[in-house]
């Protein structure tokens, strides 16, 4: 590891101002950065810091999302062998969908990090470690039948439109992954929906919808049937997006997330109380097939789990204040179960229900900190009054 | 007893090296007047090199309020006058000349005394410059009336001084100091205390002042929050703030008529061969007490707390309002893979690590930054160690944009830079966010001056 230091050591003059690659700055920062926690040293103010940093939080959530990947890859192979007809061992399984999520993983990155780099280099900023949250997400949103180049240009769209005209990791106003999502939902629909998507080299003929699929085209109670159980919505073997199918694998992620304290717990519940209450409602209304379908059902099918989970979460697109963070949470919730029942043109609302409340979220904050402004004019205007 | 105040937001921060409680006596060869210390004094000065002084003789007074003048605390040679750039004033330096000839400035007792001669003794005394004001940090105006004084009796920050014992057997002295606050207060003292750590008499049984009681981890020891909790601070309000050791020091010097420029400091931190208490004086250079007294290594001396203090050299000087002096490990080695390691040596506020599975274990923490900067993308984590009712992030960035109307109305006036030390220490943005604060403060108190 000395060796390894001092050789950076060596080079990075190269990197610095006038060295011969000093356009590469940031590029050789990241690298460095990633392989050695810097030597840098407090200056004033307070001399000792926690130890946490940026890129261990990032870190915790890209962990986090392990379980959904994983068993995501298992269950694109499990969903083919399905269709198929076949009968394949669990490594078998596992195998062949590894080798078709991979790719969409790699793409993500690459793509990404690639504007990243870039951005950062204009800037003079150092890389900073957002995308490797986006990157890991965008890929697990997806049906596994996208086209890479499609997930390459809507990972370059997010990156560039959703994150770096703002300013960058920090700054941005909705969350990048769901913006890819938003990006290719609306660009090519065609491979974002429908029954032909969801299934790796799926058999013609067959049908590969998802419940969500099923649920707008129902029209009698007996379709309701012809959804799967909770039981296996919760577990996962279901077709749909690559990670979002298991809902007890996106649960053990947020499990570390909670634990952890890197995702608010405030948006998590509130997102899952909000959808529970407006799938409640429906089942009061009834007004048709879809509105009886029972609330729980709407948690854990489609993208809901996995959005509360981990998109609703990311701390800088959701409300700051903890007040506004149970707004957010419960509106989101609710906004995703009604697009789902009653706009016939979206199977999933989870997506356009976050992309709205991260548009919401200041606003929402806008509000709760006015409380606190007026809580302290009021004291002052007692105080004049006295 | 009265109704006790908790506060339950904070964080406890253990650090090996704690000061035994012992008391060694040592004799201050060298002291220095570091103008720096005092927030927006312009130092004018009023000796030159070679200049014999007393203590209590004028060194240098304030250009923009002639009245607010700074005295030596020994007698001796002013033996250097340090310069940095543009001329600006840093240090004057003293040499003992060991005779410990003091100014008589009378005798009195301020109970009996009237406002005014109160006020002049300390002026002319240069303890006047003990006292603080809030909002701002800077040195009370004695023609203002200030809403309360505060006083904070414990401090339960990380190596922090014990006053319980730097106090003990004092309470003559002490109780004066609060009878000359009081007057020149008109009764409006408040001494803060803690429910389970004070339990000397000195402060218990103090006369004449409001005793307010705190429960709680760090920051219930520090002046803001307490403040906040008893009754913030308004647009338009000033409150005085004392350490309780200053407390004692005024209280001296109505009781002998002379400075008494004793100050025992706690001498704390892991690279401290033995950490203990220092019987020494204002000003004192630290490597007279330190210099026979540390581990082997890099090091960083702090005058003050590791969270607040300032960064000083090795024969440095101890700052005007610090009780402390800390010495850690200098942090400037990389660390390998270092933010994903377990890294089990290192403390943290979050359960991304893994200190908090060990609560009462004590930490060597260095000086290193633990990561490079960022933008601010956690939110939520700073309201937890922030015992006030703002909003500090949403406060930040209205300083960082300069935007007084905002600042006003997210509480700018209740608080000071160090009142974000804990957000500092946790923030994943490695942001220097006391700095930002203490700037803002600034622009601000230039902009309504």
């Amino acid at each position: 590891m000395k060796a390894l230091n001092n050789y950076l050591d060596k080079i990075r003059p190269n990197f610095q101002k006038g060295g011969k690659y000093q356009y590469l700055h940031s590029t050789f920062d990241a690298f460095d950065t990633f392989l050695f926690v810097p030597g840098h040293v407090t200056q004033k103010g307070s001399h000792i810091r926690d130890g946490i940093d940026l890129k261990r939080t990032m870190f915790t959530v890209v962990i986090a999302v392990m379980p959904a990947l994983l068993f995501g890859m298992w269950n694109v192979g499990y969903q083919h062998f399905l269709n198929l007809g076949e009968t394949a061992s669990f490594w078998e399984t596992f195998f062949y969908g590894l080798l078709k999520v991979l790719p969409l993983v790699i793409v993500s990155y690459v793509a990404g990090l690639g504007i990243e780099f870039i951005f950062a280099q204009l800037r003079g900023h150092d890389v900073n470690e957002g995308f490797l949250v986006s990157g890991i997400l965008i890929p697990l949103i997806v049906p596994v039948s996208t086209p890479l180049w499609m997930v390459a240009v809507a990972t370059i769209f997010a990156v560039i439109i959703g994150k770096e005209v703002f300013g960058g990791t920090g700054m941005n106003m909705v969350n990048p992954a769901i913006l890819a999502r938003a990006f290719l939902f609306f660009a090519y629909p065609s491979n974002m929906s429908g029954d032909k998507v969801w299934i790796a080299e799926q058999v013609d003929g067959t049908s590969g919808a998802t419940p969500l699929g099923h649920l707008l085209t129902a029209t009698e109670k007996a379709d309701l049937n012809a959804i799967p159980s909770v039981l296996d919505s919760f577990l996962g073997t279901i077709p749909g997006s690559v990670g979002e199918t298991s809902t007890l694998a996106i649960l053990i992620g947020g499990m570390i997330l909670l634990l952890t304290g890197v995702a608010s717990w405030r948006v998590m519940v509130s997102v899952f109380a909000g959808g529970f209450l407006m799938g409640s409602l429906f089942n009061v209304i009834g007004a048709n097939v879809y509105m009886t379908l029972p609330a729980v059902y709407h948690l854990v099918l489609g993208g809901f789990a996995f959005g509360a989970v981990f998109m609703a979460t990311d701390p800088v697109t959701a409300a700051q204040t903890n007040t506004g963070k149970y707004i957010y949470g419960f509106l989101i919730g609710l906004m995703a179960v009604l697009i789902r029942v009653v706009n016939p043109a979206y199977p999933e609302g989870m997506m356009l229900a976050i992309l709205l409340l991260n548009v919401f979220a200041p606003l929402i904050d806008h509000f709760v900190v006015a409380a606190n402004i007026k809580r302290r004019k009021k004291r002052l205007s007692q105080l004049a009054a006295l | 007893m009265s109704t006790i105040t908790i506060i339950k937001k904070g964080l406890e921060i253990k650090l090996n090296g704690e000061a035994e409680k012992t008391i060694t006596e040592v004799n201050t060869k060298s002291v220095a007047l570091k103008p720096t210390d005092f927030t927006g004094v312009f130092p004018k000065l009023l000796v030159k090199e070679g200049d014999m002084v007393k203590i209590g003789s004028p060194i240098f007074f304030d250009k923009y309020r002639d009245n607010i003048v700074f005295t030596s605390p020994i007698s001796g040679v002013v033996s250097e006058i340090k310069r940095g750039a543009k001329r600006k004033l840093l240090e004057v330096r003293i040499e003992s000349d060991s005779k410990n000839e003091g100014i008589d400035f009378g005798k009195g007792n301020p109970a009996t005394m009237d406002r005014e001669s109160v006020i002049e003794k300390l002026l002319k005394s240069g303890l006047w410059s003990l006292i603080k004001q809030r909002p701002f940090s800077v040195i009370a105006n004695p023609e203002d009336k200030p809403k309360a004084v505060y006083i904070s009796g414990f401090d339960n920050g990380p190596l922090a001084p014990d006053y319980d014992f730097i106090l003990h057997g004092k309470g003559d002295d002490f109780q004066t100091g609060l009878d000359a606050l009081s007057k020149i207060s008109k009764g409006k003292v408040n001494l803060n205390i803690h429910a389970e750590l004070t339990k000397t008499k000195v402060l218990l049984n103090s006369r004449a002042v409001k005793l307010n009681t705190f429960q709680g981890k760090f920051p219930s020891g520090m002046i803001g929050p307490q403040i906040a909790a008893i009754d913030p601070i308004n647009k338009g309000e000033i409150v005085w703030v004392v350490n309780p050791q200053d407390v004692l020091t005024i209280g001296q010097l109505f009781k002998e008529g002379k400075i008494n420029s004793e100050k025992i400091i706690a001498v704390a931190g892991s690279e401290v061969l033995k950490p203990r208490y220092i019987k020494t004086t204002y000003g004192a250079c630290i490597a007279d007490f330190l210099a026979d007294n540390v581990k082997d290594g890099d090091k960083r001396y702090i005058s003050g707390s590791p969270l607040t203090g300032a960064k000083i050299e090795a024969k440095g000087y101890l700052g005007a309002y610090d009780h402390l002096v800390t010495v850690l490990p200098e942090g400037n080695e990389p660390s390998f893979l270092g933010w994903i390691m377990p890294n089990f040596d290192k403390f943290s506020f979050y359960r991304t690590m893994f200190s908090w599975l060990t609560p009462n274990k004590k930490y060597s923490l260095n000086t290193n930054m633990n990561g490079g900067e960022r933008a601010f993308v956690m939110t939520g984590k700073f309201e937890k160690v922030f015992p006030f009712d703002i909003y500090p992030m949403q406060l930040i960035k209205a300083v960082m944009a300069e935007n007084i109307d905002l600042m006003e109305e997210l509480g700018i006036y209740e608080v000071e830079a160090e009142d974000f030390a804990l957000i500092e220490f946790i923030s994943t943005s490695k942001i220097e966010i006391q700095s930002i604060i203490a700037n803002g403060l600034e622009f601000l108190r230039k902009e309504l001056s």
